[in-house]
C-alpha cells in the first residue's frame, strides 16, 4: 500500500512535469530551461527564442546556415570576406573542406559551448589556418618561423574581414603620421539622395519645407507645444514629414490607422537601411526575433543602474519628435553603458573635439562621439545600383575584432599604423585612447620588408 | 561607351551562338566534351573582348582611368583576370541551385601570383603542363574529387596583350617574371560532373 502510494506520487510529479515542460517548449517565451550551455555574447539577448536560429529544424545544417546568414549575411560577402563560400564550392577545393568545412558558419562558431568560446566566438583551435596557408613562408619569406598561434594577432589576419590588413594595403599606407593632415568623418547625405531611393513615400510626402499650418494631424487633436516645436524644428518638418507619415499605421485588414506611439516600423518606411541594421546589432536584435525590446538590465556589460529597465527601440536613443543627433551620439549612450571604456570617454581627447564641434569651434564632422566609432558613417552600397554614407547602426559591424574599425573609423583621423598599435592596446582600449599606444604590431614592417625585396628584385619597378 | 557595350553584346552573342550550334549539331545530349569547348568559347571570348575593348582600350590607348587588383580602393577597372574569377564564383554560386547545369572553372598558372591559383589536382598538374608545353592542344580527362566523378578540361591561357605580360613580371608575387608576348601564361579549368 505504501509503495503504491509512491508510485503514485512519483507518476503525478512526473505527468505534471512533463506537462509542466511540454508547455515550455511549445508556448513558453524562455526556454533557456532546455539550453544544452550558455549561449555567447553575441546570442545570449535572443537565447529564448530557439526558433530564431533553429529555424525548420535542429540538425540541418543549412537551416542553420540561412539562420545565420538572415543576420550576418551582409558581412559574408566580398570585399568584407576574405573566405566567402564561392571559393569553398569549386570541387578543386574538396580536398580541404574534408580538412575543415568552411561552407558552414557552425563549424567554427559553435553555440551553447561556452568553455571551448573565445572572444571572437570562434570555437576552432586556432591553427586552422595552418590546413591551407602551411607554406605560406614560401611566398612571403617575412612569415618564415612564425607559429601558427601568430596569424591571428591583433593587426595581422583576420578569417574574414582583412579589409585594413592585406599586403598592398599595409604598403600604401606604411608611412602615415599618426594624426593625419586631414581629420574629418564622412558627411551625412541621405537627404541629398532621396530622389535616387525608390521605397521613399515621394507621392505623400514630397520634399519641402513644412511649417506649424501644414501640420495633419487628426482635426480636434490638442498637440503639446514642445511636440510642435521638436517637429518644426526638425530635418522631419525641414523635408516634407508631416506627422501622418510616422502616426498612421498599418491596422487590421491593413487599413491605416493613427497610433500615438509608433514603433521601429513607422521609421522603416523611409529608414529601412538603419532599422535593418539597428536590428542585426545587440541594440535591436531581439525586436528581430520577434522578442519585447533589448533592456540594459539583460547586458552582460556593466549598464547604469537606473536605465535598466529602459527599453530600446529607435527612440529611445533618438528622442522622439526631437530627434538630435548629438544627443543620440553621445548622451544616449552613456545613459545606460557604465564599463570603464566608456566612463574614460569624457575624459579623452575624442570628446574634447566632440565639445568643440558642438560649441561651433571646429567644423561639423571633426569631433568624435561615441557614434562616430560605434555607428560610423560609412559609404555603403544600398543597392546594386546606389551607393551612400549611412550610419552604420549595428555596431556589431565594427565592434569584434577590433580591427573591423580601423577603415571606416579610424583612417579618418589617424594613420595606418598607429591605428593598428592602438587597437591592440587592450589598455588604451580601457582609457578609452587617452595616450599613446604602448604596442607596436609589425604587419606594417613585414610587409615593407616583403616590398623592399620586390623592388630589388625587379630593380625598383612596381606594377 | 556604346560602342564598347555593342562590341561586348555582339563578342557574347557570337560566342554563345557558335556554343548553340555545337550543342544542337550534338543532338538531344551533349557530348561532355564539346559542352567543355562551348563554355571556353563563350568564356575565352568575353575575356578578349574585356581586355581589348574596355580594359586596353581606356587605360593604353585613351589613358583615362588605370586597372588594379585592388579596383574598389582605387577606383580602377577590374582585372581581367579578376573578370573571369568573378564570373566563375557567381557561376559557383547560381549553378548551387541548378543541378542540370552544374560546372565550374578556374583560371590557373604554374607561375600563378597568388599561389592559392596553382594546379591542385593531379589533373590540373598534368593538363597545365600540357597545354604550356602543347602549344595549340588542349587536355582533356576525368577525376574523381570529394566522391563525385567530373569531366575536367584544361585550356591554354596565352598573353595576348603586353599589359598581360608586363603586370605578371612585374607583380610581387609573381613567381616568374621572364614572359613574353603569346608565351602560355597558365590555364582555364573546367570540371563537369559526370556521374549524374
Amino acid at each position: 500500500m505504501k509503495h503504491s502510494k509512491l508510485w503514485l506520487l512519483w507518476l503525478t510529479i512526473i505527468v505534471i512535469s512533463g506537462a509542466y515542460l511540454t508547455y515550455l517548449l511549445i508556448d513558453g517565451e524562455d526556454k533557456t530551461m532546455f539550453m544544452p550551455g550558455a549561449m555567447t555574447g553575441g546570442h545570449h539577448q535572443i537565447g529564448v527564442a530557439c526558433e530564431a536560429c533553429h529555424t525548420d529544424s535542429f540538425t540541418d545544417k543549412e537551416d542553420m546556415q540561412k539562420a545565420c546568414e538572415s543576420c550576418h549575411g551582409e558581412q559574408r560577402k566580398k570585399p568584407f570576406d576574405s573566405h566567402p563560400r564561392a571559393k569553398f564550392t569549386d570541387p578543386r577545393n574538396a580536398d580541404r573542406l574534408e580538412n575543415i568545412d568552411a561552407l558552414h558558419c557552425i563549424t567554427c562558431h559553435v553555440e551553447h559551448k561556452p568553455e571551448i568560446t573565445q572572444k571572437t566566438g570562434l570555437t576552432q583551435p586556432v591553427d586552422f589556418c595552418v590546413h591551407c596557408h602551411q607554406d605560406i613562408a614560401e611566398e612571403r619569406p617575412s612569415h618564415a618561423g612564425m607559429g601558427f598561434e601568430t596569424c591571428a594577432s591583433a593587426g595581422c589576419h583576420n578569417f574574414h574581414n582583412n579589409r585594413a590588413l592585406y599586403t598592398d594595403f599595409l604598403v600604401k599606407h606604411m608611412h602615415e603620421a599618426d594624426m593625419l593632415d586631414k581629420q574629418k568623418m564622412p558627411a551625412r547625405e541621405f537627404a541629398s539622395v532621396l530622389e535616387d531611393i525608390a521605397t521613399y513615400p515621394h507621392d505623400r510626402y514630397p520634399v519641402g519645407k513644412l511649417e506649424v499650418k501644414d501640420m495633419d494631424a487628426p482635426e480636434g487633436m490638442q498637440v503639446a507645444d514642445d511636440i510642435v516645436h521638436d517637429w518644426v524644428t526638425t530635418a522631419h518638418a525641414g523635408s516634407g514629414v508631416n506627422c501622418t507619415a510616422c502616426h498612421m499605421v498599418s491596422g487590421e485588414d491593413d487599413k491605416k490607422v493613427w497610433d500615438d506611439h509608433p514603433d521601429h516600423r513607422a521609421c522603416q518606411t523611409c529608414h529601412d537601411i538603419e532599422v535593418n541594421q539597428f536590428m542585426q546589432g545587440k541594440h535591436g536584435m531581439r525586436l528581430k526575433s520577434g522578442l519585447s525590446p533589448m533592456t540594459p538590465a539583460q547586458a552582460r556589460l556593466p549598464m547604469k543602474a537606473d536605465s535598466h529597465d529602459t527599453e530600446l527601440t529607435c527612440n529611445t536613443c533618438h528622442q522622439t519628435h526631437a530627434y538630435k543627433l548629438e544627443t543620440a551620439a553621445v548622451e544616449a549612450c552613456l545613459g545606460c553603458h557604465d564599463d570603464k571604456h566608456s566612463i574614460a570617454y569624457k575624459n579623452s581627447s575624442h570628446y574634447e573635439l566632440w565639445q568643440k564641434e558642438s560649441k561651433g569651434e571646429l567644423p561639423e564632422g571633426s569631433g568624435v562621439s561615441c557614434a562616430t566609432c560605434h555607428m560610423p558613417r560609412t559609404s555603403i552600397d544600398v543597392s546594386d545600383w546606389l551607393r551612400r554614407v549611412v550610419v552604420q547602426h549595428n555596431q556589431n559591424a565594427t565592434l569584434v575584432p577590433n580591427e573591423k574599425m580601423i577603415r571606416p573609423v579610424c583612417l579618418n583621423c589617424h594613420g595606418l599604423g598607429f591605428s593598428i598599435d592602438a587597437l591592440a592596446d587592450e589598455d588604451l582600449v580601457q582609457r578609452n585612447f587617452k595616450g599613446k599606444p604602448s604596442k607596436h604590431i609589425n604587419s606594417i614592417d613585414m610587409a615593407e620588408q616583403d616590398n623592399k625585396r620586390h623592388l630589388e628584385e625587379t630593380g625598383g619597378e612596381t606594377f | 561607351m556604346n560602342k564598347t557595350k555593342l562590341a561586348v553584346s555582339m563578342g557574347t552573342a557570337i560566342a554563345i551562338a557558335s556554343a548553340t550550334t555545337t550543342l544542337n549539331a550534338a543532338g538531344d545530349m551533349v557530348p561532355v566534351k564539346a559542352m567543355a569547348d562551348a563554355l571556353h568559347l563563350v568564356m575565352d571570348s568575353d575575356r578578349t573582348i574585356y581586355t581589348r575593348k574596355i580594359v586596353n582600350r581606356l587605360v593604353k590607348k585613351d589613358k583615362v582611368i588605370k586597372a588594379s587588383e585592388h579596383f574598389e580602393d582605387d577606383k580602377a577597372l577590374v582585372l581581367p583576370a579578376q573578370m573571369f574569377r568573378f564570373g566563375a564564383e557567381l557561376v559557383q554560386k547560381r549553378s548551387e541551385k541548378l543541378p542540370d547545369v552544374n560546372f565550374s572553372y578556374s583560371l590557373q598558372s604554374l607561375w600563378p601570383v597568388n599561389r592559392q591559383n596553382a594546379p591542385k589536382t593531379k589533373a590540373e598538374k598534368d593538363g597545365l603542363k600540357f597545354v604550356a608545353e602543347n602549344k595549340g592542344k588542349n587536355y582533356y580527362t576525368e577525376e574523381t574529387l570529394g566522391g563525385k566523378k567530373y569531366f575536367t578540361a584544361v585550356y591554354a591561357d596565352t598573353g595576348v596583350a603586353p599589359v598581360c605580360v608586363s603586370c605578371h613580371n612585374k607583380h610581387k608575387d609573381s613567381p616568374k617574371r621572364d614572359f613574353k608576348l603569346g608565351d602560355v601564361m597558365g590555364g582555364v579549368v573546367i570540371r563537369i560532373p559526370i556521374d549524374g
